[in-house]
């Protein structure tokens, strides 16, 4: 019992430790995010604002008005939304087409028998391996020339590059699992290949495409080195480059507030997708298919 | 409803295998016709063909009178039981069922009156609503069978189905689909390795080994008739018993003895040289037991090994010397049907109420009249009565 008890302590304590390990520079931007200009200018500050304010959400998203009773900065908020809204097109349109390849390009591999399906995986696994910031040089060439540098299908490009062999390991390994029974008890049904998929076999991977995007979305979303280099104006740069040119009028003095605040409203998409997919991820799903 | 009529199928795999070697059988309307073997045999990869998800390397597979070699499975209107049952498990029971029924565009009235009817000929009202994966063995195995009668299908296909059942809902089960088909009327084709299931449901059986066709013939007649030595020991439980002998007139040596067989048989098996009787455990008996006017003649004495009183029955268990001529056609035999004899020993079945104990020495009885003599060599068994047999392909018409 008494080993028990410890047990159960010795748990909690490094639950604890992790947890603040983990947290602390999440709670230390949060906190940031509501202290003034004058605070995070301070020698020696403090973790807790000492009067807290909303004038960075203000400043960043551009509303209401400060507690100085000016109005906040419309360059700032404008670049801010502008590279949000960036962000959100590329990595949705990335994450859309990237799965929609993925999961065809997947069921061929797991299911049909053709010359060279090793060599595509072990190509798709070397791209996968390859270090993004090689490419930077001639992609920059390339798309000036192709009239694609600063535009979103030349983030979303490279991006779909970089995710598709990931989401194309990942489904396969899904699609394997799912008995080919499945599908050929459909067909028996009176289904073609095309409804045993749609109906039967897509469903039945629901949790392998939605781990894929998740997957590919975060890529898209938190990528900082293709998105600086590839574009030039806001036009279509996304908020994790978008952040580096949050510098405010004094150079010594750099906005951290400001910064900290963009950094809270980027996470929270994030947040809110995971919570959102995790139900959908229901491991087990194919429970009961076949005897268990 | 319809005849499903397979000519000279072949199915050869990339390697050149022949998983299934010329096989010619014939279902009629109606018929429930069973396809047994051990595994390996290609009985599965037959089903598959008829059902199309194998291709037919050649030959000519007729459902109905339209050759459906090119057919794609949709195309086929047959019903397959798999023998994991795949049901879809993002479904509900009722959409599981209603699953060919969607497919085929029917009207939800129309699909709701079929789904219902399926399920109270299965008794799976109470489940409708809940997922395959909440669902015990057996009402897996119900719903299985629902998708495949709520469509009206031109035949069933069941891929060994109770293979996966516990022995006591196994033969609840079988009932079940017996019960189902003989109302239904529907043509039926069944595969399994349990001779069981095969004697029980089949109006006809198909035995296959490795590939070939090796009788076709009702449940009586290939136990009465086998065709060959594999068919003898494949169907029967306890199975059948393998024992040297020489016909010399109207009698048969054998290790413990002569027996007096009918002058028919001993005519068929004349000047053949060593052969191998088969015998079944039934067919012996207690010398003391049997009928008075039946003891003469074919008794032996032998010691008894081993003794198991079931109650009904007894088996006892007594062993003997083969020459190798015939120890390695058994073995081979017993590979071909999946065993692993360790001893050559006759098994015999008395009356429970005989009272021969370990290790004694025994007066056993033997039925004459039911013993078939085969040829070492081919495996042939040259006593068989035609008449009674069925279809037995490759042997020679005897004289």
């Amino acid at each position: 019992m008494q080993s028990d008890t410890k047990t159960k302590a010795g748990t909690a304590v490094g639950f604890v430790l992790i947890l603040v390990w983990c947290l602390l520079p999440v709670a230390w931007i949060i906190s940031l995010s509501f202290k003034g200009a004058a605070e995070t200018a301070a020698g020696s500050p403090q973790f807790l604002p000492k009067d807290p304010t909303l004038d960075n959400y203000k400043t960043v998203l551009g509303v209401g008005n400060l507690s100085s009773g000016d109005a906040p900065d419309p360059a700032v908020s404008d670049d801010f939304l502008r590279a949000l809204l960036n962000s959100f097109g590329i990595a949705l349109v990335a994450t859309l087409l990237s799965v929609v390849f993925a999961t065809l390009a997947a069921y061929a591999i797991a299911r049909l028998e053709f010359r060279g399906k090793r060599l595509v995986l072990s190509i798709a696994l070397a791209i996968a391996m390859f270090p993004v910031v090689s490419l930077v040089g001639p992609l920059f060439d390339m798309w000036r020339t192709f009239h694609l540098f600063n535009t979103w299908p030349g983030l979303i490009i490279p991006y779909m590059t970089f995710t598709l062999p990931l989401a194309i390991w990942t489904l396969t390994a899904f699609f394997r699992e799912i008995p080919w029974e499945m599908e050929q008890a459909a067909q028996v049904d009176g289904a073609t290949s095309w409804q045993a998929f749609r109906k039967v076999i897509v469903p039945l991977a629901a949790p392998g495409v939605f781990t894929a995007a998740i997957l590919t979305f975060f890529f898209a979303w938190n990528e900082f080195v293709l998105a600086i280099s590839l574009t030039s104006t806001t036009g279509s740069r996304t908020v994790p480059a978008q952040l580096s040119f949050f510098v405010g009028p004094d150079p010594f003095n750099p906005p951290y507030g400001q910064l900290a605040t963009a950094s809270v409203v980027v996470t929270v998409p994030i947040i809110v997708i995971v919570l959102l997919f995790q139900r959908k991820i229901v491991a087990g799903l194919t429970s009961g298919a076949v005897k268990g | 409803m319809a005849a499903i009529t397979m000519k000279n199928i072949v199915k050869q795999y990339g390697d050149g295998f022949p998983a299934v070697n010329d096989v010619s059988i014939d279902v009629a309307d109606g018929e429930f016709m069973i396809l047994v073997g051990p595994s390996g045999c290609g009985k599965s990869t037959l089903l598959r063909m008829i059902v199309g998800l194998e291709d037919i390397t050649s030959g000519d597979m007729l459902i109905g009178d339209r050759r459906v070699n090119d057919l794609a499975p949709r195309e086929r209107n047959l019903a397959m039981v798999f023998q994991n049952y795949a049901l879809y498990p993002h479904l509900t029971v009722y959409e599981n069922i209603a699953f060919p029924l969607r497919l085929a565009k029917m009207s939800d009235d129309e699909v709701d009156r079929l789904v219902r009817d399926a399920s109270d000929t299965l008794e799976l009202n109470e489940h409708l609503e809940r997922k395959p994966g909440n669902l015990s063995g057996g009402q897996r195995q119900r719903v299985a069978m629902g998708r495949a009668i709520v469509r009206q299908a031109d035949a069933f296909l069941f891929d060994e189905p109770l293979s996966n059942l516990d022995a006591k809902l196994r033969g609840q089960m079988r009932t079940e689909i017996a019960r189902l088909q003989k109302r239904l009327g529907i043509t039926t084709v069944y595969v399994t390795h349990d001779q069981t299931e095969a004697m029980t449901l089949g109006d006809r059986v198909a035995v296959l080994k490795r590939g070939l066709l090796q009788q076709l013939a009702t449940p009586r007649e290939l136990y009465e008739n086998p065709g060959n030595l594999f068919v003898a020991g494949f169907i029967g439980s306890p199975p059948m018993n393998f024992l040297p002998a020489t016909v010399e007139g109207n009698q048969v040596k054998l290790p413990f003895g002569s027996v007096e067989i009918p002058a028919e048989k001993a005519e068929r098996a004349a000047g053949k040289g060593l052969l191998i009787a088969g015998i079944r455990p039934e067919h012996f008996e207690d010398a003391s037991l049997a009928a008075e006017d039946r003891r003469a003649g074919s008794t032996f004495s032998a010691k008894v090994d081993v003794v198991e009183w079931l109650g009904n029955e007894t088996y006892a268990y007594i062993p003997f010397e083969s020459p190798d001529e015939v120890k390695q056609q058994l073995q081979q035999l017993e590979k071909d049907l999946d065993g692993e004899a360790m001893r050559t020993q006759l098994v015999v079945s008395l009356d429970g109420a005989s009272r021969i104990a370990e290790g004694q020495d025994a007066e056993i009885w033997v039925d004459g009249r039911r013993i078939h003599l085969f040829d070492p060599a081919t495996g042939e068994n040259l006593t068989v009565d035609r008449e009674r047999a069925g279809r037995i392909p490759g042997a020679k018409v005897s004289a």
